[in-house]
C-alpha cells in the first residue's frame, strides 16, 4: 500500500507540474498579455510601461518559476482587475463555491441513492424506466437551459425563488438543483448496478436463506457494499462539480470563485485565471488521488495493478 | 459579448423569452424602483476596479461619472464645454489653459476641494510607473501648477485639439489626502470624489449603491441627482437580468441582444431603446504587403473587396438597431470625420471586373482574421465566396489579432474600434493612418495631413487637414469602413433616461416619469 500510495502521489506531483505549465502558458496563448491589459486605446508606449510594471519584459521561464515558486506557497499576486491579492480574491470568493459543490453532492446522493435502490430492487418495471429516463434527462440536457428554465419557473411563473445573487440561502435553492441533477445520473445507474451485482452474490443469497428481512438484506448487507464504488465517485465528482459551477455561478449571478474564473477569462486578468485553473486543477488532482488510495484500500487488487 | 456568447444568448434567449412572453401581460411587482426611489440597474462585467486610473471599461467610465468630477464638462447633447469643478476656464495659449476653481466644494469624505487636488492629481497621473492603465487621455500634459488656492494651470507638451475633451473625461480629480493615504487599492475599495453620487456600498464585482450625494454643489452643470439611489448589481447572463427586468426586480439593463430587444419592445411595462455608439467597423488590408506578397497591395483587390460586400443588407439584418453604414474611416459624428468620400456601392460584378483586371480572374485564398461578432463575418465571408475570394478563418482574441496585425502576419482583417467615446477624427485616424504600429497603409501623404489635423486648435485647419487624409484613405480603399455598432437599452416605463451616442450612461440625469 506504501508503495502504491507514493507511485499516485508521484504522479499527483507530475500531474499538477503539468498543469502549472499549461496553465501559465496560457496567459501567451491569447496573445500579449500587455496589449490586453492596456486595452484597445493604448498605444506602444502604454504597453511597454505596463510589460515593465507587471514583469512581462522578463523571459518567460523567469517568469514561470517565480510564478510557480509563489503559488506553492500561495501567493499568486496581485489582481490586475481588481487590484488586490488573488489569494484574498480566492478566499472571499471560495466558500460560495463550495457551498455550492457540497449542497449540490448531497443533493445529488440524496436524490440517487434512492432512486438507484428502486431501480434495483424493481429490475426492468416502470420505476426502473422512470429512473433510467430521469438519468438520461439529467446527462442530456445542458445545465444552462435546465438553470434557465428553473429561473423561469421559480422566479417569474411562481415568483418564490430569486433567480440571482448569493445573499442568502435561498439564493442557493436553484443552482444546487441545477448542479446537482447533472451528477445525478452517475451516481444512480453506479448505485443500481453495484446492487445488482451484490443481490446476485452469494451472500446475500445466504443471508437470505437465512430467513432476515428484505430490509434488513438490502441495508445491512448489499447496500453497505454496492455504495463503495459511489463514495470513490463522489470525490471525483466533486471536483467536476467545482469546474461545473463556472456556467451555473454565471447564470445565477453567485460570485464565487467559478465566476471570478468566467470573469477573470473575459477581462484578461492573467494572474486570477492562472490562480483559479491551477487552484480548481490541484482541488481535482487531490480528489482523485484521494479516491484511488479509497479505492486500493477498498479492493486490494488494484495495489498491484 | 463575444461571439460565441452571442450566438449562445441568441437561442437561449429565444426560449426564455417564449417562456417569459406567456406570463409578460402580467402587472409587473412593484418590488422595487419607484416606489422606493432605487433606480436597480445591472450589466454583464464586473467593474475592475472602482478607481478610474486603474480600469479600461466602460462601465468604469460610467461609474466615474457617478462618483467624480472634472475640471470642466462637456454636454453630451451640444458639445459644449462647462466649468464643472473650475467655475470658469480659459485658453490662456496654445499649451497653456488657466482655471478658477469653485469654492465650497467638498469630497465625499469631507476633504475641501482646492488646487492641491488638482495638481497632486495631475503629478500622479505624469508618474510613470504607477501600473495605471490606458495613458492616452494624459499623456499630452506636461505638467499643473498651482498659481493660488483657487487657480490652476494645465501645461500641455504641445498643442493638442483634444485636450479639452480629455479634461473633460479623463481626467477626474481625486483628493488629495485621502488618495495619498489609501492609494489605489482603498480607492478602489471605497471611491471618494466630489460627484453627484457617492458610494455607500461597494462589493468588488458584486454590487455598488450610490447615494445621491445632498452636499452636491448648485451651479453644476451635471444638475442634481434626482434619484435617491442607484443600485448595480453585476448579473453576467443576459437572460437572467431579462427575468430580473421583466419581474421588476431590475429598471435598467443595456447590450440587450438585437433579437431579444425586439420581443422585449412588445411587453407594455418596458421602454426599449437602440442607440448608436462611437464604435464601427471596419476591414483593414495588408497595403504595404508586411505579411508578404499579397493580392491586397492592389488598389484594385481592394475596391473589389469593397464593393463585393452588401454592407447594407448585414446591417439591415443582423446587426439592426440605430447602426448605420459607413464610408470614411471614423464614426460620421466625430468632429472632421466627413463622408463625403469615395463611397463603393455594393456591386459583386463589379468587384468581379476589377479581380479580373488586377489578375484574379478566378478569385484567390487569403487568410482572414477576426475577434468578435462571428455573426456579422459569416455574411462577410459568404458575400466574398461569391466573388470568388475564399478565406482561411482566423479567430482569436483581441490582443493576440492585434499583435499579429503589428507583427505584420495579416493580410485581411475585420476589427473594430471605439474612440474611446472622444468625439473627434483623432481618436482614431492618426491610430491607424498616422505611421505608428497600426498603420498598414503609411502613407506619407496621409500622415501629414493627419498631423496637420492633430498639431492645431484651429478648427478651419483641422477639418481641411481631416479632409484631405480621409478621402485619401477611402481613395485607395486602405479600408473598408463597415457600420455603426449600437447597443440596445431596457428599462422599467417608470425610468426617465435618455441615451446618447457616446454610450455613456448618465445616471445622474435619469429621474421617474
Amino acid at each position: 500500500m506504501l508503495v502504491y500510495t507514493a507511485k499516485r502521489l508521484l504522479l499527483a506531483i507530475l500531474v499538477s507540474l503539468t498543469v502549472s505549465a499549461l496553465v501559465f502558458s496560457l496567459l501567451y496563448l491569447s496573445g500579449d498579455p500587455a496589449t490586453a491589459l492596456a486595452g484597445e486605446r493604448a498605444n506602444e508606449a502604454d504597453i511597454q510601461a505596463i510589460k515593465a510594471a507587471y514583469g512581462f519584459d522578463q523571459p518567460v521561464y523567469v517568469q514561470y518559476f517565480k510564478w510557480l515558486g509563489g503559488a506553492v506557497q500561495g501567493e499568486f499576486g496581485q489582481s490586475v482587475y481588481f487590484r488586490m491579492p488573488v489569494i484574498d480574491l480566492i478566499v472571499e470568493r471560495l466558500p460560495v463555491t463550495m457551498m455550492l459543490g457540497v449542497s449540490a453532492m448531497i443533493f445529488a446522493l440524496v436524490l440517487a441513492i434512492p432512486l438507484g435502490v428502486l431501480a434495483a430492487m424493481y429490475q426492468n418495471s416502470l420505476i426502473d424506466r422512470a429512473a433510467l429516463l430521469l438519468a438520461v434527462v439529467g446527462q442530456a440536457m445542458p445545465s444552462f437551459w435546465f438553470a434557465l428554465m428553473l429561473i423561469v419557473v421559480f422566479a417569474y411563473w411562481v415568483p418564490i425563488l430569486p433567480a440571482s445573487g448569493s445573499d442568502s440561502w435561498e439564493h442557493f435553492v436553484l443552482p444546487t438543483i441545477v448542479l446537482g441533477y447533472y451528477a445525478t445520473p452517475a451516481f444512480m445507474r453506479l448505485t443500481r448496478t453495484g446492487l445488482l451485482d451484490v443481490l446476485s452474490s452469494d451472500y446475500v443469497r445466504t443471508a437470505r436463506a437465512k430467513g432476515l428481512s428484505p430490509a434488513m438484506v438490502l441495508f445491512k448487507h448489499a447496500l453497505r457494499n454496492a455504495i463503495i464504488p459511489v463514495v470513490s465517485l463522489a470525490a471525483v465528482q466533486f471536483g467536476f462539480m467545482l469546474t461545473g459551477s463556472i456556467i451555473i455561478e454565471t447564470v445565477f449571478a453567485l460570485h464565487g470563485a467559478g465566476f471570478l474564473a468566467w470573469e477573470s477569462i473575459s477581462r484578461s486578468d492573467f494572474p486570477t485565471v492562472q490562480a483559479v485553473l491551477l487552484l480548481f486543477s490541484w482541488f481535482y488532482i487531490i480528489l482523485t488521488f484521494l479516491a484511488d488510495l479509497l479505492n486500493a484500500w477498498l479492493n486490494p487488487r488494484i495495489r498491484v495493478a | 459579448m463575444t461571439p460565441r456568447t452571442s450566438r449562445r444568448v441568441g437561442l437561449r434567449g429565444a426560449a426564455v423569452l417564449a417562456a417569459l412572453t406567456a406570463a409578460a401581460w402580467l402587472p409587473t411587482p412593484a418590488e422595487a424602483g419607484k416606489a422606493n426611489d432605487t433606480l436597480n440597474i445591472a450589466w454583464d462585467r464586473e467593474l475592475p476596479n472602482a478607481d478610474y486610473y486603474f480600469n479600461n471599461s466602460r462601465e468604469g467610465i460610467v461609474v466615474n461619472r457617478m462618483i467624480w468630477d472634472n475640471l470642466i464638462y462637456r454636454d453630451p447633447n451640444t458639445g459644449e464645454f462647462k466649468g464643472l469643478l473650475a467655475e470658469s476656464f480659459e485658453i490662456v495659449d496654445d499649451t497653456t489653459f488657466e482655471f478658477k476653481l469653485r469654492k465650497g466644494v467638498t469630497f465625499h469624505n469631507g476633504e475641501e476641494f482646492d488646487a492641491g487636488d488638482v495638481v497632486a492629481t495631475i503629478n500622479f497621473l505624469l508618474k510613470p510607473d504607477t501600473g495605471k492603465l490606458a495613458q492616452q487621455g494624459v499623456d499630452w500634459i506636461k505638467g499643473a501648477e498651482a498659481i493660488d488656492d483657487y487657480t490652476v494651470r494645465i501645461y500641455a507638451i504641445e498643442p493638442n485639439p483634444l485636450a479639452l475633451l480629455y479634461l473633460a473625461g479623463d481626467v477626474p480629480i481625486y483628493p488629495e489626502k485621502y488618495y495619498a493615504e489609501v492609494g489605489p487599492s482603498g480607492m478602489g475599495q471605497a471611491p471618494v470624489g466630489t460627484g453627484p453620487y457617492k458610494v455607500e456600498k461597494l462589493v468588488p464585482g458584486k454590487e455598488i449603491v450610490f447615494k445621491a450625494n445632498e452636499n452636491y454643489y448648485a451651479g453644476s452643470p451635471k444638475g442634481q441627482p434626482a434619484i435617491g439611489t442607484i443600485h448595480q448589481r453585476t448579473i453576467p447572463d443576459v437572460n437572467t437580468q431579462i427575468v430580473e427586468l421583466t419581474s421588476g426586480k431590475l429598471d435598467w439593463i443595456w447590450k440587450v441582444p438585437p433579437d431579444q430587444a425586439e420581443k422585449l419592445a412588445t411587453l407594455p411595462s418596458l421602454n426599449v431603446v437602440s442607440a448608436g455608439t462611437m464604435r464601427v467597423g471596419y476591414l483593414t488590408f495588408d497595403v504595404t504587403g508586411k505579411s508578404g506578397d499579397n493580392p491586397f497591395q492592389d488598389v484594385r483587390v481592394r475596391k473589389a473587396v469593397s464593393h463585393a460586400i452588401d454592407r447594407k443588407a448585414i446591417v439591415d439584418n443582423i446587426v439592426r438597431g440605430a447602426s448605420e453604414v459607413i464610408h470614411s474611416a471614423c464614426f460620421p459624428e466625430q468632429f472632421g470625420c466627413t463622408q463625403d468620400v469615395t463611397q463603393y456601392e455594393y456591386d459583386p460584378e463589379k468587384a468581379k471586373a476589377l479581380l479580373a483586371e488586377a489578375g484574379y480572374p478566378d478569385g484567390f485564398r487569403t487568410e482572414f482574421y477576426a475577434y468578435r461578432n462571428r455573426d456579422y463575418l459569416e455574411p462577410m465571408l459568404g458575400f466574398l465566396q461569391q466573388v470568388g475570394i475564399e478565406t482561411d478563418l482566423r479567430f482569436g482574441k483581441y490582443a493576440a489579432t492585434r499583435d499579429a496585425i503589428r507583427s505584420g502576419n495579416v493580410p485581411l482583417a475585420f476589427m473594430t474600434w471605439g474612440s474611446g467615446s472622444v468625439p473627434d477624427v483623432d481618436a482614431i485616424a492618426p491610430v491607424f493612418f498616422g505611421g505608428g504600429p497600426d498603420d498598414l497603409a503609411q502613407d506619407p501623404e496621409v500622415h501629414e495631413a493627419l498631423k496637420k489635423g492633430g498639431g492645431t486648435v484651429d478648427r478651419d485647419v483641422r477639418l481641411a487637414a481631416y479632409d484631405k487624409a480621409l478621402n485619401k484613405i477611402a481613395a485607395e480603399a486602405y479600408w473598408l469602413p463597415l457600420w455603426t455598432f449600437n447597443t440596445n437599452y431596457a428599462m422599467s416605463q417608470d425610468v426617465d433616461w435618455t441615451p446618447t451616442a457616446d454610450e455613456i450612461p448618465r445616471f445622474f440625469l435619469a429621474d421617474w416619469k
